[in-house]
């Protein structure tokens, strides 16, 4: 697995290189390896206790990694504490000094660099301008809402010019529409600066939304790095597809195993379904097929062959099963059918409301056929 | 209103009116030993008789003035030396587990268990020509001769600073163990190594932390009597021995009184001091 972006000849900026940690009996970061480019925006995507933020702290230099190494531009960070690191962090609490003034909180990193006064205001001035936080200089962080506080954090890790910023959790404690907005004034002002980002967040939404790559981590290992399309269309393995967004999951058994078509039968779904593809990976008893819900099409009527919506390859029967509307969520943008099929397996379809009028629309209880494109699913072995 | 006020009215503000009253009048050989403020007769008010004399003796008597002097000089050195030998103690309590934690909690409170005055004469025992202290050095052959130690100013520090180190510690704790750590880890990202960080983000979040410590302190060292009594010079009193051997030994419940308000109305200030910073502390928490 390359954790390197394809056409890339230069150098990493970010080096990880069999990266452990252990607390005790624990071990938190487990043989880790990662480039980042410069100018990425690269998220670090995983649950609680999968080790993002123990390997964010080690990029910081809060923790000492038990054994690997971390190079940042080519230098080696091993012996360098956290104040003489070109790295800057905006700590998910913001950590905002809270005796200090947003001027004077935005300053403090450029006093410790022993610049000049008027050298500090000018710069301090230029970066809250950016962040759009000019009016507040003389307010205290008490003074100030959740998402002007991180704007005020966010300057003052900027305003260093660091070579890499370190953001955990960044949008966690704002509202939805806060939410939205403010991840894309990031990528905005990381377009502007060309800084180094590496994000951790929990959220795959943020993480889909703000990456240029990310990786997903799990266990303390790093289970697949891509690009957010990679990651939700190619999942490396079963873990990484039901943790991005939503997904079925077939069990079933190779029948027919060929170089550009698999044909495996399921029991779960109730059937055989058709990938055009072959898997790349080591062949395999059990296989499972994971199919996203925006996939699927659902219909009163079985899918007449050859009617576009899979391939004429495809045997009468294969990648269609019937079955009962059991639940829908009604998200106004579009609607979430829970399907249960004849083998029992409840199918996930998420369908865009094209219709305006409630009546045209499938409603409960209703028995209906799934059907999906033979290039949809994706095989997966572990 | 309720029960609070009524009880600072009957058990303070009465009591202090009292005091105040006997100031203005004149000494009498007599019980009660002065004379009344008002003179009746035949039910009605004829005259007030208020004697300003007890306050000016208060500032022309060489007595008073450097009793006053030395007493605030005394209690100021002490809180200085409780708080740069309290702070540091403080510091590591809060930065310790929670089990550590509580044991050294424990053992500052611990003295206050035994009586104030046994603790003080422990002291005697000491810091005397022929105690502990002098008797250690000499037999290790560090002094020939003992130090004098006991009546001295230097005893009257110790005996300040030990009793009333916890007073600075307690205060101290309470406010540095709520500090946010992270905001250390955010200095050091910042650039600044740890002097600098206790610097600029500890100690000023510190400082209402600081000031009740030391005004706790220096606030009850201005008035104090046994220490001084037991332990200090007895070329230079402290007030609080002033006011007592005024009360007691001459009899003069005006003079005495006189010094009583005000020293009270000198220590009016940093109790005013005390209580707005504590308000400014209780509505930060909010």
């Amino acid at each position: 697995m390359s954790t390197q972006p394809p056409g890339q000849a230069q150098a990493p900026y970010l080096r990880i290189e069999n990266v452990t940690k252990r607390f005790g009996d624990f071990i938190a970061v487990n043989d880790v390896s990662l480039h980042v480019q410069r100018g990425e925006i690269f998220c670090l995507l995983g649950g609680s206790g999968s080790g993002k933020t123990t390997l964010l702290r080690m990029l910081a230099g809060f923790e000492t990694p038990s054994s690997g190494k971390i190079f940042i531009d080519g230098q080696d960070m091993s012996e360098i504490a956290p104040y003489d690191r070109p790295v800057n962090m905006m700590f998910q609490s913001y950590a905002l000094f809270p005796h200090m003034t947003v001027e004077k909180n935005v300053a403090f990193g450029l006093e410790q660099e022993r610049l000049g006064r008027q050298e500090i205001k000018r710069r301090v001035g230029e970066i809250l301008e950016i962040v759009k936080m000019s009016q507040f200089t003389a307010r205290k962080p008490h003074q100030l809402s959740g998402g002007q506080r991180q704007r005020v954090a966010l300057a003052r890790a900027l305003v260093k010019r660091p070579k890499l910023l370190l953001l955990d959790e960044p949008l966690a404690a704002l509202d939805r529409k806060l939410r939205e907005h403010t991840q894309f004034e990031l990528i905005n002002i990381q377009e502007q600066l060309g800084v180094t980002f590496v994000v951790v967040t929990h959220d795959q939404e943020e993480a889909m939304t703000l990456s240029s790559r990310m990786g997903v981590m799990n266990h303390g290992q790093i289970v697949q790095v891509g690009t957010p399309t990679d990651i939700y269309e190619f999942p490396a393995t079963r873990f990484v597809a039901d943790f991005i967004g939503s997904v079925n999951m077939f069990e079933g058994k190779l029948i027919e195993d060929e170089p550009d078509f698999v044909r495996i039968r399921s029991e779960e779904l109730g059937g055989v379904i058709y990938v055009s593809h072959g898997i790349s990976s080591a062949p395999a008893a059990t296989v499972w097929v994971a199919v996203r819900p925006e996939k699927i099409n659902i219909s009163r009527r079985p899918p007449t062959p050859g009617s576009g919506v899979h391939q004429p390859e495809a045997g009468a029967g294969e990648n269609v099963v019937r079955g009962t509307v059991k639940e829908i969520a009604y998200m106004g943008d579009m609607s979430i059918y829970l399907v249960q099929a004849e083998s029992g397996k409840t199918i996930r379809v998420t369908i865009p409301n094209v219709a305006r009028h409630m009546e045209d629309r499938i409603t409960w209880d209703e028995t209906v056929y799934l059907s999906w494109h033979a290039e949809s699913p994706v095989v997966l072995t572990r | 209103m309720g029960i609070p006020m009524l009880w600072l009215i009957v058990l303070f503000l009465i009591p202090f009116i009292i005091v105040f009253k006997i100031s203005f009048s004149e000494v009498r050989l007599a019980m009660p030993p002065y004379a009344p403020l008002f003179e009746w007769l035949n039910g009605k008010l004829v005259a007030v008789k208020l004697n300003f004399g007890n306050y000016s003796y208060l500032f022309t008597d060489a007595l008073y003035v450097s009793s006053y002097l030395y007493s605030l000089k005394v209690a100021a050195v002490s809180t200085v030396m409780c708080l740069l030998l309290g702070y540091p103690m403080a510091y590591a309590i809060a930065r310790s587990n929670p089990t550590t934690r509580t044991v050294l909690l424990m053992l500052i409170v611990l003295p206050f268990w035994t009586s104030f005055l046994l603790r003080v004469y422990a002291w005697i025992g000491l810091l005397k020509t022929n105690g502990v202290i002098n008797n250690v050095l000499m037999s290790m052959g560090i002094i020939h001769e003992p130090i004098t130690m006991l009546q001295t100013d230097f005893a009257v520090y110790v005996g300040i600073v030990y009793s009333y180190l916890p007073f600075m510690i307690l205060p101290l704790y309470s406010n540095l163990e709520k500090h946010d750590l992270t905001l250390i880890e955010a200095a050091a990202d910042l650039g600044a190594g740890p002097f600098t960080a206790f610097r600029r983000v500890t100690l000023p979040q510190s400082l209402p932390g600081i000031i009740a410590g030391s005004l706790l302190v220096f606030i009850p060292a201005v008035g104090e009597y046994v220490i001084p009594s037991l332990l200090g010079r007895t070329d230079q009193l402290m007030i609080g021995r002033v006011l007592s051997d005024e009360f007691f030994e001459n009899r003069d419940w005006p003079v005495a009184s006189a010094v009583a308000i005000f020293m009270l109305g000198l220590l009016v200030v940093p109790m005013m001091l005390f209580q707005h910073f504590e308000k400014r502390t209780i509505e930060a928490r909010k």
